[in-house]
């Protein structure tokens, strides 16, 4: 249209040309950005799913285990103290060399029986301990590999390789085929990752104790940030005069707000640990810094949530009789509850995916036990995936990945009951 | 213990406040409209008077507990404790309240430790003791005298709303707590670290390798707190990120606003603000993981020396994790500036993009600003992605291909494993701390005075 007005300008049509085409570079540049975003996001959540899923089975063996009475309880005594004493990795040892009873010499047996984890053992103990009846008996039992034979079975051992330069030898992986052959083989879910604290053996490393740690923390921090960060909120809005003092209060919430999270774990190393002398590691640390942490979060979520409710509210609500504390207990913190709950689990969500502040405070520490309250040590989700990604076994790539995706569900879960409660709750005046 | 205190504590005040209530319609014989507040009111009053005092003693002697100990401790100590250096003295009570507590002490336990940590013991047992028999009795005087008090003109609920006032009060002085304790807590580590090394070799200082070695006569025995490398490093990685993180975040911000379609726009915003929502160990993970090895497979086709640890993989990905923050904020300020100025200069021929660049962009620039400076401090502050994909020795380079360390990869490797505390090296951790603390502060006092002084007002 614009070109027919001045139709013999030659150059003004040119120059229009020249505009437009900017117009469509411009445009083009905007919608590469998101592109570009949107790709990565891709890229990083495929890449974590990729590598994360395998970790969910692992490989199993079938093996006929006699339950030698002479190792485990030579007089036969069915004492349970005696029972938890037995070689049970030499069960494991014997019932491998029955199967390849060709294999003699010192060093094949050992790489024969390194193939099966060294957490089968404990299993079997566990399970002599549970039902001692099993001693002088012999029963059918699935062991884990180890994590070698596993990562085999999973496609990551390159075969073409020279010997030397891969962690299973040929002979190794002639049993594995054998083992394979003959269906004793198989890919289970892995229950362990989910129920079982930290190893240092990839097969035997679960996330539970990092899982429970995260909970006490997470339930320490919800304790201390929601009581008082709503309380501030209500203050500031409702109730704080107009002053010097309430407009540093609100500087000094906001630049909180922007403080490094590592600032915070500094602070509880100097404050809560050296000049408190709480114990290092534990979930009452970790809480209480993250609660200080994510306090300025729920007070300015709290605070707008307060401040969209409608004078009109108070002001009907004074005007039958009620006292300022009344209006706010009884009609203002209603109505905004859902806004702040919103908020709180926003902040919550952003608590459970932080670890620098808990580097600080000694959350870094190697655990096996699954924690028993808030003072035991304990490791977090996040944390445990940072250790896990430091592990030199190549076992562990895959834990982590896996480790990550946990983490990541928590926190959509987490977000989506945010957004739902939201939609359903929020209302507009 | 004080736990079970607090639990006692909590029960008695259930128990006043029912006491309080009945006895306030007691009061009046079940004619509760002749009460001054509702019956409910003297329940909470009493429960009040008989809690907030044992709560505020409880509170106290947590606070004096351990100066208490230290006290008795240094006044029983022989001359083989008290004649030692200062730090040698806090490390001795240290080590007695952490035998007195059940943990392991890394030094051999002498017999002062051992008889010290008893008498800490001793403190703390009969201390609490004492303060479980005092907090009780008072909490339960108060019951008794405020019950006693309950008449129908008490103003009970003045009484308790005033008490509530307080403690909502008391809550918003918490962030102010916070802040002091973070500045005093940084200065006055940091003031120790400056008493070792000078303020001027920390600020100016060309060389950084904090490891002490344990024999004086070693190489390096003395460690080099030259802080600049460990400057430039954060500066060079920072520098990497806002160079992805604005551009990105910028454009997608406009065309988000200015271009996409409702539909797309309700789809990809969120989609954007996942980014903002994974966690930065994860981001770290991808980044030593994934985008290292690429970067450095890239570079050695190229014939390049990339090392394995480059702040360009850091960078790179931390601009991915601040795109959103970038695009967010800009997205606020961008929707800001009023439709009423995009179409005058639409209306006067200007296409969309130049309505953009020569009127929406102007006038929304100190709002970009201050989002590019909060972006920056985030930058700044970022641990976790350097930790685990940037170097940890201190190169002075401005190459994106070698490694380089940062301001928090430091205080990080410094602090974790290590609990000695009275060497240069832990100290050094706070210096760090400090600066950091104080750059970014400085930089979002910046960002919020660019907004407050150069917002227009459009009515």
């Amino acid at each position: 249209m614009t070109d027919r007005l001045l139709p013999t300008d030659e150059s003004a049509a040119r120059h229009l040309a020249k505009r437009h085409a900017a117009e469509r570079r411009f445009r083009s540049y905007g919608a590469s950005a998101v592109g570009a975003a949107l790709v990565v996001l891709v890229a990083l959540l495929g890449s974590i799913l990729w590598r994360g899923l395998p970790a969910f089975t692992s490989h199993e063996v079938r093996l006929e285990i006699h339950f030698d009475a002479d190792l485990l309880d030579p007089r036969g005594s069915g004492d349970l103290e005696v029972l938890g004493r037995g070689d049970y990795g030499r069960l494991v040892k014997l019932a491998l060399r029955a199967k390849f009873d060709q294999v003699t010499g010192r060093r094949e047996r050992r790489a024969l029986s390194a193939l099966v984890s060294s957490g089968a053992a404990f299993e079997l103990r566990e399970r002599v301990l549970a039902e001692p009846g099993l001693v002088g008996t012999t029963r059918l039992f699935f062991l884990p590999l180890s994590d070698d034979a596993d990562l085999f079975f999973k496609g990551g051992v390159d075969v073409s390789t020279r010997e030397a330069d891969r962690r299973l030898s040929d002979a190794q992986i002639s049993w594995l085929r054998v083992l394979e052959a003959e269906g004793r083989i198989e890919s289970r879910i892995s229950r362990r990752f989910f129920i079982s604290g930290d190893s240092r053996e990839p097969e035997l490393a679960g996330i539970r104790g990092a899982l429970v740690g995260s909970l006490w923390t997470l339930l320490i921090t919800l304790l201390l940030s929601f009581p008082t960060g709503v309380a501030a909120a209500i203050y500031m809005e409702e109730f704080a005069p107009k002053n010097r003092l309430t407009d540093f209060i609100e500087v000094n919430i906001n630049n909180l707000a922007a403080v490094p999270s590592i600032v915070f774990g500094l602070l509880g190393l100097a404050v809560l640990l050296n000049f408190f002398g709480m114990p290092r590691s534990a979930p009452l640390v970790g809480g209480t810094v993250l609660a200080l942490m994510t306090l300025p979060t729920v007070i300015i979520t709290s605070r707008s949530a307060i401040r969209a409710v409608p004078p009109s509210v108070r002001e009907a609500a004074l005007g039958i009789g009620a006292s300022s504390l009344q209006v706010v207990s009884h009609h203002v913190l209603p109505l905004a509850l859902p806004g702040i709950l919103t908020g709180t689990i926003i902040g919550m969500a952003r608590a459970l995916g932080e670890t620098a502040p808990l580097l600080m405070i000694g959350m870094v520490a190697f655990i096996v036990d699954v924690p028993s309250g808030p003072t035991s040590p304990a490791t977090v989700l996040p944390v445990q995936i940072f250790l896990w990604a430091d592990a030199p076994e190549r076992a562990f790539l895959a834990k982590t990945s896996a480790a990550i995706l946990v983490l990541l569900a928590f926190l959509v879960a987490m977000n989506l009951v945010a957004v739902l409660l939201r939609n359903r709750f929020e209302r507009r005046w | 213990m004080i736990l079970s205190l607090f639990c006692s504590l909590a029960a008695l005040m259930v128990a006043a406040f029912v006491l309080g209530r009945r006895r306030a319609v007691a009061v009046v014989s079940g004619d509760v409209r002749s009460l001054h507040s509702r019956p409910a009111y003297y329940g909470h009053w009493v429960a009040l008077w008989a809690g907030l005092p044992g709560l505020l003693l409880v509170l106290v002697w947590v606070a004096v507990e351990p100066s208490l100990a230290r006290w008795q401790v240094l006044a029983h100590a022989g001359p083989a404790v008290t004649e030692l250096s200062t730090e040698r003295v806090e490390l001795f009570v240290h080590d007695a309240e952490a035998l007195a507590a059940g943990e392991v002490v890394s030094r051999q336990s002498t017999p002062e430790l051992r008889a010290a940590a008893e008498r800490v013991a001793q403190v703390r047992s009969e201390g609490r003791q004492g303060l479980a028999a005092v907090v009780l009795s008072v909490a339960s005087g108060g019951l008794l005298w405020a019950r006693r008090r309950i008449h129908p003109q008490l103003r009970a609920r003045n009484g308790v709303e005033r008490a509530v006032r307080g403690l909502l009060a008391a809550s918003s002085g918490i962030a102010i707590l916070v802040t002091i304790g973070i500045v005093l807590s940084l200065i006055f580590e940091a003031s120790r670290f400056f008493g070792l090394v000078p303020l001027n070799e920390f600020l100016f200082g060309l060389e950084w390798s904090p490891q002490t070695a344990i024999r004086t006569d070693q190489v390096g025995s003395s460690g080099s707190f030259g802080a600049i490398p460990v400057f430039a490093g954060t500066l060079l990685i920072t520098a990497i990120a806002m160079a992805v993180a604005v551009p990105v975040g910028l454009l997608s911000a406009i065309y988000l606003s200015d271009y996409a379609s409702a539909r797309a726009r309700a789809v990809v915003k969120p989609l954007l603000e996942i980014l903002a929502g994974i966690p930065t160990v994860v981001y770290g993970f991808f980044a030593a993981l994934s985008v290292g090895p690429v970067i450095r497979a890239f570079g050695e086709r190229m014939g390049w020396d990339v090392s394995s640890e480059s702040a360009l993989a850091a960078g790179l990905v931390m601009g991915v994790m601040i795109i959103p923050f970038v695009s967010s904020l800009s997205d606020d300020v961008i929707n800001a500036v009023p439709q009423s100025l995009r179409e005058a200069s639409l209306g006067l021929g200007a296409t969309p993009s130049e309505t953009i660049r020569q009127v929406v962009l102007p006038a929304a620039l100190p709002g970009i600003v201050s989002a590019i400076l909060l972006a920056v401090s985030r930058a700044i502050g970022e641990t976790m992605i350097v930790v685990m994909a940037a170097g940890l020795a201190a190169n002075l380079t401005a190459n994106p291909f070698e490694a380089v360390t940062t301001v928090t990869v430091q205080v990080v490797t410094l602090l974790v494993g290590d609990q000695e505390f009275d060497s240069a090296k832990t100290l050094a951790a706070f210096a760090l701390g400090l600066t950091l603390f104080l750059v970014t502060l400085v930089l979002n006092v910046i960002a919020m005075a660019v907004v407050r002084r150069y917002r227009e007002q459009y009515d």
